[in-house]
């Protein structure tokens, strides 16, 4: 690589050379240099310091390796300042030394020397530290190159830091006041300010990018300044308002440099307190729209309006002062002008801010729903027009900006009542707004908040519309995911038990305000949904119940009008279609109204169930099922006369009659005894019992019958055992008509047919037959007058 | 061991089925109830219990828990762990249970949720020791 030029900076190899090179050299002049200090030789010792000084001058170097060389030489002078301070104890006056270092050749040699004593002479106090300090930040204006003016300068600093004129130091006084001490930081970081900014500009323009890496390797050597400044005690709050930061503002809009300018802005924020910036908001925020069209000032405004969020979490006393400087009126202002002088800002960029300005509105103005509202409206007002978002950042962004209040309040009431909460949701694509509706109803089950309001009910249910109902530019359903599908709408079936009020009308309202949402779902929505709708509709009855409300207008009671919901409703399910499921609804409402003491509208639901199962359930192993529900609920019923009863039970018994396989056959007709015995709702038709046993019977046999010509051998006889339990159940519960002939009868029969060839043999049948028996000896050993009833019973 | 019930309301389970189960010298057997009627009736439950030559039988349906012992075995309902709405029971308290096994002693542990406060239980039944 040819070296075209002094301040051509060419490759690490010759970097590394070159550098070696100048410490070897340093090294050289500091050995003869130490020499000097042990003789007590001033005058060499300058010679030689001198000389090491001199290899600073290089151009050579690029920022980081001139680091290098100046860390070495500065260890040096640490030394030759040692010896400085000696020499004055020895007669040689400060004075004089400040004079005769400045003998030496080359300027940059010269100011180092003359920082040094410079140094010791602040120390001694000889001369007041303004002036001295004065004089020094001065005569550095002779060094104009970026590089080495700026490590000069910040040598400069680095000796000087703690002899500045401080409030309640030892140098305040004779040599001067904080304001002094201020002065003279701030010229220096002006100084160095342009320095680096004068980097920019040199060396041909393809270089940019390397000459900005350099700079910025170099920007704390400029921003150790501000930091100065923030340490020393005299700055409080008046003098950092009156003098430190219009100074240092100035020089940051004057610079005009991107670089500078955003550097020296966050370093503002980050390195003062936020007591400060709280109370200079108007002048910070003010030099904003100053800057440079291409600096980044969201990213400028976001830190400050985090770092203010954070000071008002920590400090909760302060938030008074928050409302007093008026910070929330003053930030979301200049939100919008900073997004008004971008209009090339990207989206993203936009909401980040928005919802760093949220952050700021919930941590100080927590109870200014009017405050959060505002600024979503002010995100929404520049959503508009764009539709649905497609880029995943500011998607992101819009997420968290939803996300925020959510958390904040853990109450989706309070979020409810802000007016743009939806708005800006709407802007989510389909699928985001899903996950956020999911994000909403796990955020309402995680706090167990209850919404008691219909009218809320409705602005949630308009919140989670993309999930309760299709909407125009959804996909398909077929295309999601069926587990995710399952997953989303159980979330809201769960949802429902969380909309309530102890109030009945209220609550009446919510149930139909939901299910008009919920209607709108769909075949493939509405069987996840309905049920738990119905569930809590049954809930409200049973209340009512219990409350006796037996009040109501145009001759409809309160309850009937639930229950004519309750039958809309799942009427409802036809679409799907769910047949089963319906059924099994209808006979929970049959029970709920037979609890009512309603008789037609029991017996309407039990109507519903029949239609269904004669209609819509085919299938043999369904219809067992739904005919045991059918029976068993009808079992408990007590609210209906015999005509009705007669024609359901009838109806039961047809059914379970003509089911496809015999052994259900059987089996549910003997189920259907019960429905001659009841109890609680009286019956006990003994008579009855017994023929229906005895039909059960027949079938046993005929199932008998059929196993033999069909497999060549008998069926098991588990059937016949199943029966004879029966018998004993009534006979134990005083049904006259099954006498002890009747269940000896059966226990011969199925002695006959166990020894018989044709039986097969089955081990479960013979222990249920063996216990069943163990269960009649037991009995006969029972006191009570048991034994006596089953004595006449010979095993 | 512990038992919880799984609602029937969720799509079409298979709830003709029962299960027979050997833990150690104990028999048990899993049944959902629906299709012994009377609902929740112990004779019906205990003709069940014999049928499949169970000395436990665990059943549900009715969400309410009950635990009967007779000279046969122990008949365990062991409630809704959820406390779901029933028709059968009124003010469902949700419980479950815990059975624990040892040797020829059953020991039943109930966990009732009344109130707000869980209440134990505890129901012993010592098996006879079987005939030689």
């Amino acid at each position: 690589m040819q070296n075209s030029g002094p301040d051509d900076i060419s490759s690490t190899e010759e970097q590394e050379k070159w550098l070696a090179d100048a410490l070897a050299l340093v090294q050289h002049h500091a050995f003869y240099m130490h020499r000097a200090l042990d003789s007590c030789n001033l005058r060499d010792a300058l010679k030689y310091s001198a000389q090491m000084l001199g290899e600073l001058r290089t151009s050579k170097l690029s920022p980081q390796k001139y680091y290098e060389l100046y860390m070495k030489t500065f260890d040096e002078l640490r030394m030759l300042e040692v010896f400085f301070k000696e020499e004055t104890k020895r007669g040689c006056t400060t004075a004089h030394l400040y004079e005769l270092v400045q003998h030496a050749g080359n300027i940059l040699p010269r100011l180092y020397l003359l920082c040094t004593v410079g140094s010791v002479y602040i120390k001694s106090k000889d001369a007041p530290a303004k002036e001295v300090l004065k004089d020094l930040v001065e005569m550095c204006r002779g060094i104009q190159n970026p590089i080495r003016g700026l490590f000069l300068r910040s040598y400069l600093s680095q000796i000087s830091k703690d002899k500045l004129p401080d409030a309640a130091s030892e140098f305040e006084g004779e040599g001067g006041t904080v304001v002094d001490a201020v002065e003279f930081v701030l010229q220096n970081f002006t100084e160095m300010n342009k320095l680096w900014v004068r980097m920019q500009h040199q060396g041909p323009a393809r270089e940019k990018e390397k000459r900005e890496k350099e700079r910025s390797e170099l920007r704390d050597l400029v921003g150790k300044n501000l930091h100065l400044l923030s340490q020393l005690e005299g700055v409080d709050l008046d003098l950092y308002r009156d003098m430190v930061l219009p100074r240092v503002l100035e020089q940051v809009v004057n610079c005009k440099d991107e670089l500078a300018q955003y550097y020296l802005m966050d370093c503002i924020i980050q390195v003062f307190p936020d007591e400060y910036h709280l109370q200079t908001l108007d002048t910070l925020l003010g030099a904003c729209p100053q800057l440079q069209p291409t600096v980044d000032v969201k990213t400028i405004l976001s830190q400050l309006m985090e770092r203010l969020s954070n000071y008002a979490a920590s400090t909760p006393q302060v938030l008074a002062d928050f409302l007093q400087v008026e910070a929330f009126s003053k930030l979301s202002e200049a939100v919008v002008k900073v997004i008004e002088v971008q209009p090339d800002m990207p989206l993203v960029g936009a909401v980040s801010l928005h919802v760093a300005l949220l952050t700021f509105t919930l941590r100080v103005h927590v109870d200014r729903l009017d405050y959060v509202d505002q600024v979503l409206g002010a995100c929404v007002k520049k959503l508009e027009g764009v539709g649905k978002v497609k880029d995943n950042k500011a998607t992101k962004q819009i997420i968290a900006l939803l996300t925020a209040p959510l958390e904040k309040y853990n109450n989706i009431v309070t979020v409810l009542s802000l007016t743009n909460y939806p708005k800006v949701m709407e802007h989510l694509d389909y699928g985001t707004n899903k996950v956020m509706a999911v994000v909403i109803i796990q955020n309402i089950m995680k706090n167990g908040t209850f919404i008691m309001e219909a009218d809320k009910v409705e602005a949630l249910c308009e919140l989670l519309k993309e999930i309760i109902q299709d909407s125009d530019g959804s996909p398909a359903l077929d295309e999601l995911d069926e587990e995710d599908f399952m997953e989303e709408q159980n979330l809201v079936a769960r949802l429902v038990q969380m909309l309530t009020n102890d109030d009945n009308s209220e609550m009446f309202k919510i149930l139909q305000t939901v299910r008009k949402y919920f209607l709108k779902g769909g075949p493939k929505r509405l069987g996840y949904t309905l049920p738990s709708l119905v569930f809590s509709a049954l809930k409200l009855v049973r209340l009512l119940q219990q409350q006796d409300e037996s009040s109501g207008e145009d001759g409809v009671t309160f309850p009937q009008k639930v229950f004519q919901f309750l039958l809309q409703t799942v009427e409802a399910l036809s679409v799907v279609p769910a047949p089963e499921l319906a059924l099994r609804l209808y006979l929970q409402c049959a029970e709920a109204a037979n609890n009512c003491d309603l008789e037609p509208i029991a017996y309407e639901f039990f109507t519903q169930a029949f239609v269904l199962y004669e209609e819509e359930i085919a299938d043999s192993k369904a219809q067992v099922t739904a005919i045991h529900l059918i029976i068993g609920t009808l079992q408990r019923m007590h609210v209906f006369g015999v005509e009705n009863r007669d024609t359901l039970t009838h109806k039961a018994t047809g059914y379970s009659a003509k089911l496809l396989k015999k052994p259900d056959q059987c089996r549910a007709v003997y189920a259907c005894s019960h429905l001659f015995w009841v109890v609680d709702g009286r019956v006990q038709d003994g008579e009855r019992v017994l023929l229906c046993l005895k039909r059960a019977l027949r079938i046993a046999n005929a199932a008998q019958q059929m196993a033999s010509v069909t497999k060549g051998s008998g069926g098991t006889l588990t059937l016949f055992v199943e029966i004879l339990n029966k018998y004993l159940y009534y006979f134990e519960h005083g049904n006259q008509h099954i006498t002890n002939s009747v269940i000896q009868g059966l226990i011969e029969l199925i002695v006959t047919e166990m020894q018989s060839d044709n039986t097969t043999q089955d081990p479960m049948v013979d222990s249920f037959f063996a216990s069943t028996l163990r269960y009649i000896r037991f009995q006969k050993q029972k006191g009570d007058g048991v034994a006596e009833r089953y004595a006449s019973i010979e095993l | 061991m512990s038992t919880s019930r799984k609602g029937s309301m969720m799509k079409t389970p298979d709830i003709q089925r029962r299960k027979v189960l050997t833990i150690g010298s104990f028999k048990l057997g899993i049944c959902h109830g629906h299709q012994v009627i009377p609902w929740g009736d112990l004779d019906s439950l205990d003709m069940l219990q014999r049928q499949l030559d169970v000395d436990i039988l665990i059943t549900g349906h009715t969400h309410q828990f009950k635990a009967y012992k007779h000279e046969g075995g122990v008949i365990i309902n062991p409630g809704f762990g959820t406390g779901a709405y029933s028709s059968i029971t009124y003010n469902v308290n949700p419980s479950f249970v815990l059975t624990d096994i040892d040797g020829l002693r059953l020991v039943v542990y109930v966990y009732e949720l009344i109130g707000g406060e869980v209440k134990v239980d505890k129901i012993d039944f010592k098996k006879a020791q079987p005939v030689g």
